[in-house]
């Protein structure tokens, strides 16, 4: 039972980190139309990033002085980073492609892509690098007769606030109503006098910023390494697909689904896990071709 | 009125001499160069079949894959199945099976992805080639894991035995006579591509990629077109998978992992994937560079992606397209 | 035996009744136009009697067969096709070429890998001819993209001509193109049209257009059939002059500049 507990503990930790990169992906492509496939190395950069600040002297002052809440502080600083890197990118290199069709920007993120994990190489070498400083400081839960980080417990926390804080973002503030008329007319929203240029551009940063945040969040608890980006990519892509492209909920909803399936699937089949998301992936793709919560 | 019926056509008498002057400077080649350059060539021509594979999808179908390395992999991976635990000899007998494994590969891949709209499609192929890649790895007790599996030259045969590479001199005769063998093949598949995409079929590829509405709306069944039109294309990039093997003397799980496709998908951006031959001069154009920069840094990838990068945004026609442009320019003016 | 039959034919979209119970007959050989202000259905209408759109419920019997739940590719097969009143063509094929591929699609030809597009001269002399009926012949060799607006409209026209079928749908082609223009247009379409027998049914907001035209014309409103009959008919009829132009009187129609 205490078992059970856990892995079900276990999953809503690794569904708020895949709420967090899939969010960001999906909220992207709802306002600009535009897929970025260096968002999951985004979100290993965010990672290596925050693990990089948080072991460096400056973490260890924060740790020294400030304790446990000065670490924390510094997470959403590697997220910030990240947007910062999101927010050069999308006017230089993403801004002439509008026009072109697709296949030009999925070759540029693409080249993104390449250009990002190997600066990743350059910046940190190809050991895994840890934040776990964090989760020492946290300490540890009693459940049942074993015990759980409560840092995992802490990240729960952000997946759920952040999902809350998203809808709120997105559904009632102005920002919001201006993103989403954006996002349904982008010449009409230019008509009546929008800044989609500015739009845009905010977008993709904050988009960026939830990949580096998913990032920032998952290094605590697991090390940054190479490789990380491409899967979280793909498994990010795996929970659009179920929840639909451009939906706040689908992410959410596909975020919980993966997850669960993948924990069942270390479980009982840790050969193929991969596969078995892929085959849902395929299965939802055949049922519903733009997710569950998707619009065509 | 009279219509000449190839107005619109390309000229083939025309390219038929371009051809043959071609074919006529790569059979001199290994004469006049020595053997790592034949072999550099060989590789070339190899990646070519893979690239111009590759493109019936991209440049002609308007379907963008990041998945190809999954062919490419199952070709040589067959390959190395057959040679290890068949103790078949047969290079001919390689290529059939190994087609055979690519088909099946292909058309089952190929089912799943052309349902989906572009991005999802490039996705699909994506996370595809991912699984079979860590199925490598994962069974590693046939696989050979990380170590891969050995394939010798010495074991091969060309020609239904007609040829074969043991003894004194083995080494250079392999290049030699695998040079040759390739070229042939190569030729083979530039030809066999060439007449897929000027048939009413690639018309109607190009009718899908432009339009897939209007492609429905006058009777084509884009749906199956697309799905034949990637199994080509798997064929060919198996194709390529599998002569690279013997090549190599080794096939490991790298040729299945994600920045090889993006390779593939370069080789065909830098040579101009709006154009025929931009794949084959792209993917000849890219050995080269691999060869001569890797030699140099550990960055590749990186290298890789600011090309493509800039590529993408300062000459989407690639070296082909721009050179067209260049040269109607010029000869404008003239 | 009518060529086409709709029998109750619906589309809803939630509360909006695009296609509201609509029984239309069109024999052989007519020369129909569709009118009816912004939101009628009759573009709604097209995309369903051509498969763009499921209906709700109803039937559409085509000479004789249900072809309700046909695709699309089948219904063009059984011989209905239709222009686009937003023009939907292959940009980066020539012109030539958007036509021929519409011939080897009718032809069954487009299976065919191993022989070569442009050796064939059946449909290269029947591109060439469907080109020149439309006014086309000197925009062969250019690409669909570089062609100018009308006729691009002309070229989206012959496309769809080009599969030969025994009932065309034109959506609006004369819009979008300057008021100059239209009258050659619409009198290049018609002759084609009427020269080969085919039946059509045209979309139109241009009344003269359609009064200049048409065997039958059918009104729309709100989704339904307000009234259908001869040029003279539709020109009397105050209830339709009110529908379409907010007045009526003897000279509702009568174009005043």
């Amino acid at each position: 039972m205490t078992i059970l507990v856990i892995q079900i503990l276990n999953s809503l930790f690794y569904a708020a980190v895949l709420f967090l990169i899939a969010a960001g992906l999906s909220l992207i492509y709802g306002v600009m139309r535009i897929v970025n496939l260096a968002h999951g190395t985004l979100y290993a950069l965010g990672a290596y990033v925050s693990a990089w600040i948080v072991g460096s002297a400056f973490g260890h002052f924060m740790s020294g002085t400030l304790g446990l809440v000065g670490l924390l502080l510094l997470l959403p600083l590697g997220a910030v980073a990240i947007a910062a890197v999101g927010a050069a990118i999308e006017p230089t290199l993403l801004r002439p492609l509008y026009r072109r069709p697709e296949e030009y920007h999925l070759l540029l993120t693409f080249g993104l892509l390449m250009i990002l994990e190997d600066v990743m190489k350059l910046l940190f070498g190809g050991t895994p690098l840890s934040a776990g400083s964090i989760m020492d400081h946290m300490g540890s839960i009693p459940i049942g007769r074993l015990i759980y980080p409560a840092y995992n417990l802490f990240v729960i926390g952000i997946g759920l606030f952040a999902a809350v804080g998203l809808w709120w973002f997105i559904y009632r503030t102005k920002f919001g109503v201006i993103l989403r008329a954006t996002s349904q007319d982008r010449r009409m929203a230019a008509a009546l006098g929008i800044n989609v240029g500015l739009v845009y551009v905010q977008a993709f940063a904050i988009g960026c910023f939830m990949a580096g945040l998913g990032g920032a969040v998952v290094v605590p608890a697991q090390a940054a390494v190479l490789g990380m980006g491409v899967d979280a990519l793909i498994l990010s892509f795996v929970v659009i697909v179920i929840g639909g492209l451009g939906s706040l909920e689908g992410a959410l909803v596909g975020a919980l689904i993966v997850s669960f399936v993948r924990t069942a699937g270390i479980q009982f089949f840790p050969e193929i896990e991969l596969a078995v998301l892929y085959l849902i992936a395929a299965a939802v793709l055949m049922i519903r071709p733009t997710g569950l919560f998707g619009r065509a | 009125m009279t219509m000449a019926p190839n107005r619109t056509g390309p000229s083939i008498p025309r390219l038929f001499g371009v051809a043959v002057v071609v074919l006529i400077v790569l059979a001199i080649l290994p004469y006049v160069v020595d053997v790592y350059q034949t072999q550099l060539l060989t590789y070339g021509m190899v990646f070519a079949i893979a690239a111009l594979g590759f493109n019936l999808l991209l440049g002609y179908t308007g379907l963008l894959s990041f998945g190809h390395s999954a062919y490419f992999g199952t070709g040589a991976y067959t390959v190395a199945f057959i040679v290890r635990d068949l103790g078949a000899h047969s290079m001919e007998l390689c290529i059939l099976g190994g087609l055979l494994g690519t088909f099946v590969v292909a058309a089952l891949f190929g089912y799943v992805c052309v349902r989906h709209t572009r991005i999802f499609f490039g996705i699909l192929t994506l996370a595809l080639s991912q699984v079979l890649w860590s199925l490598a790895f994962k069974f590693f007790w046939v696989t050979g894991g990380t170590d891969g599996i050995r394939v010798a030259s010495a074991n091969l045969t060309l020609l239904g035995g007609l040829v074969d590479f043991k003894g004194r001199g083995a080494f250079q005769r392999f290049v030699f006579a695998y040079y040759y063998y390739v070229l042939v093949l190569f030729a083979v598949s530039v030809v066999v591509m060439w007449m897929i995409v000027h048939s009413p079929f690639g018309k109607a590829l190009q009718a899908i990629r432009d339009n897939e509405v209007r492609a429905g709306f006058v009777g084509i069944p884009v749906r199956r077109y697309r799905w034949i039109a990637f199994v080509i294309s798997g064929l060919f990039t198996g194709l390529a998978g599998i002569l690279w093997v013997p090549l190599n003397g080794l096939t490991t799980p790298d040729i299945l992992y994600w920045p090889f496709s993006g390779e593939i998908v370069f080789m065909a951006v830098l040579g101009g994937f709006r154009n025929f031959t931009g794949p084959i001069v792209g993917a000849l154009a890219f050995n080269y560079l691999k060869t001569y920069a890797v030699a140099s840094s550990e960055y590749w990838q990186l290298l890789l992606g600011l090309v493509l990068v800039v590529l993408v945004l300062v000459l989407p026609t690639g070296i082909v397209g721009s050179t067209a442009r260049l040269y109607a320019r010029l000869f404008r003016r003239a | 035996m009518s060529l086409l039959q709709t029998v109750n034919l619906k589309k809803y979209f939630g509360e909006t009744r695009a296609v509201d119970n609509v029984n239309l007959t069109i024999e052989q050989g007519e020369f129909i136009s569709l009118v009816g202000p912004n939101g009628a259905g009759k573009t709604s209408f097209c995309h369903v009697v051509s498969a763009h759109l499921a209906p709700d419920s109803g039937q559409i019997l085509f000479n004789g067969a249900d072809v309700t739940h046909m695709s699309v590719t089948q219904r063009v097969k059984a011989g209905i096709a239709r222009s686009f009143q937003l023009v939907n063509l292959f940009d980066d094929l020539t012109a030539f070429d958007n036509v021929a591929l519409a011939i080897f699609s009718r032809e069954s030809k487009t299976a065919n890998m191993m022989a070569l597009a442009h050796l064939d001269s059946a449909v290269n002399a029947e591109a060439d001819a469907v080109l020149g009926q439309f006014g086309l012949a000197g925009k062969r060799d250019v690409l669909a993209r570089g062609i100018a607006q009308g006729e691009r409209k002309l070229l989206d026209v012959a496309l769809a001509y080009a599969l030969r079928p025994r009932l065309l749908f034109l959506d609006e082609p004369t819009s979008g193109v300057s008021t100059r223009d239209k009258g050659q247009i619409m009198d290049t379409i018609a002759s084609v049209v009427r020269g080969e027998g085919i039946t059509a049914v045209v979309v139109e907001h241009d009344m003269d257009v359609v009064f200049k035209y048409s065997d039958r014309i059918v009104v729309m409103h709100q989704g339904a059939i307000l009234a259908q009959g001869t040029p003279d008919q539709i020109r009397n009829n105050d209830e339709v002059a009110m529908v379409l132009l907010g007045s009526s009187g003897p000279d509702a129609f009568t174009r005043k500049d």
